[in-house]
């Protein structure tokens, strides 16, 4: 099927007013892939027809439909596994003594996708029950999708997804047979919870996030538009909080609110902050 | 190099994992069934085994207990991959020494991380 630079550039520009991301070139070549459901499931013929109906304002609901059909939803449980392994290893233990007096503790999975982020984190936390005893975990997986939201708020998940990125003891334990699939138990459901929620926008109630994950997303935004949505991710921040991007990505170049937290590959803080200031010192 | 050792009755499943594995570095032997399989480690044992669960001859189960009986229980590394794809059998392949457990269908991000949490890849 032969896509028309005229329709390519409609929804260019329909995913960008949506959701401030851009169409790249190495996604133009799987518009066809992408949206083939979508127009089978619709009984529609082809890309240029799908954009005559957009276009003529005739199915309102559709636009929605396309846009999250462009949306790469690509993630699995432990994604690059050794960010994880910063975070149990010294940002989770940091955190624990700073917030001992409160005991409470706020993260948010940005861009979460179908949720694996999110019970992965949730996973750290419920591998070690002793140590995080009365404490208030509260992660927050948001995504510009409502179809991806609503999938992670199931927390089931095909045998296809359910294993990729975690060892079999470790699905055993905390997945369970489900219609459909596998899904997350109760216990590792509770500290989790989903909403819809555009990066662009002001950050999700309440604020105050201890650490935010914001991995494989800005890539997709151009570089006016990432600045603003670091803008966004700092303020969410609390003081000494910690940003993570995904692997390849920083803030070098891109914002002046976050710098590189030099004793944490991979982590961030926020410029001018508690924490950045003693680690200039050392 | 690590050496691996793919036990599949079906050709195209040992195709298809012998290119996953060959693009991880792996130098591969293959064996189309549980007893090929033991024999085979009698002569060159592997540092892991992906191992299918039903196959003629001797099925998957059979030699992973054979193959632990005879005092290999640590070593190779066995890691079940299998249409098999319940609690039950997952439970059972665990008990009987499997390491790690693929089911099927599978893709190389997958097969790759099972291998590394085994510590061969």
């Amino acid at each position: 099927m032969v896509i028309s630079d005229s329709s390519s550039r409609i929804l260019a520009g329909l995913l960008e007013a949506r959701t401030g991301q851009q169409l790249t070139l190495n996604r133009r070549w799987r518009l066809e892939t992408a949206l083939n459901h979508l127009l089978r499931e619709r009984g529609i013929a082809s890309i240029d027809e799908l954009i005559t109906i957009l276009v003529m304002g005739k199915e309102p609901s559709l636009a929605g439909r396309v846009v999250e059909a462009l949306l790469n939803n690509e993630t699995y449980f432990f994604r690059d596994r050794s960010p994880f392994d910063t975070l149990a290893r010294s940002a989770l233990p940091e955190l624990a003594k700073r917030r001992a007096s409160t005991k409470r503790l706020r993260i948010w999975s940005a861009g979460c996708s179908t949720g694996q982020e999110a019970y992965s984190l949730a996973m750290l936390f419920a591998e070690e029950p002793l140590k995080w005893q009365g404490w208030t975990v509260d992660i927050l997986g948001t995504d510009v999708s409502d179809a991806v939201v609503q999938r992670a708020r199931s927390g089931t998940y095909t045998q296809f997804e359910v294993q990729r990125g975690l060892g079999i003891a470790q699905m055993i334990k905390w997945f369970e047979e489900a219609p459909g699939g596998w899904r997350a138990v109760e216990g590792l459901r509770k500290p989790v919870r989903f909403q819809v929620h555009n990066l662009l926008e002001p950050p999700p109630h309440p604020g105050g996030f201890d650490i935010v994950l914001c991995r494989n997303v800005l890539l997709y935004l151009d570089t006016e538009t990432r600045e603003r949505a670091f803008e966004r991710l700092a303020s969410a921040m609390t003081p000494d909080g910690w940003l993570m991007l995904g692997a390849g990505e920083t803030v070098i170049g891109q914002t002046k609110k976050l710098i590189a937290d030099k004793e944490n590959r991979g982590l961030y803080v926020l410029d001018g902050s508690a924490g950045s200031a003693e680690r200039r010192v050392a | 190099m690590k050496t691996c050792l793919i036990v599949d009755d079906s050709k195209v499943i040992r195709k298809v994992a012998r290119h996953i594995l060959e693009a991880l570095e792996f130098s591969v032997e293959e064996a189309s069934d549980g007893k090929e399989a033991l024999d085979h480690c009698e002569t060159s044992m592997p540092d892991v085994v992906l191992l299918d669960w039903n196959m003629p001859v001797m099925s998957g189960m059979e030699f992973l207990k054979l193959l632990r009986q005879r005092g290999h229980s640590d070593q190779p590394k066995v890691v079940f991959c299998t249409t098999e794809n319940d609690m039950a059998h997952i439970r059972a392949a665990l008990e009987a020494g499997a390491d790690e457990y693929v089911m099927k269908p599978f893709d190389r991000e997958t097969l790759h991380i099972k291998l590394q949490l085994v510590g061969v890849a």
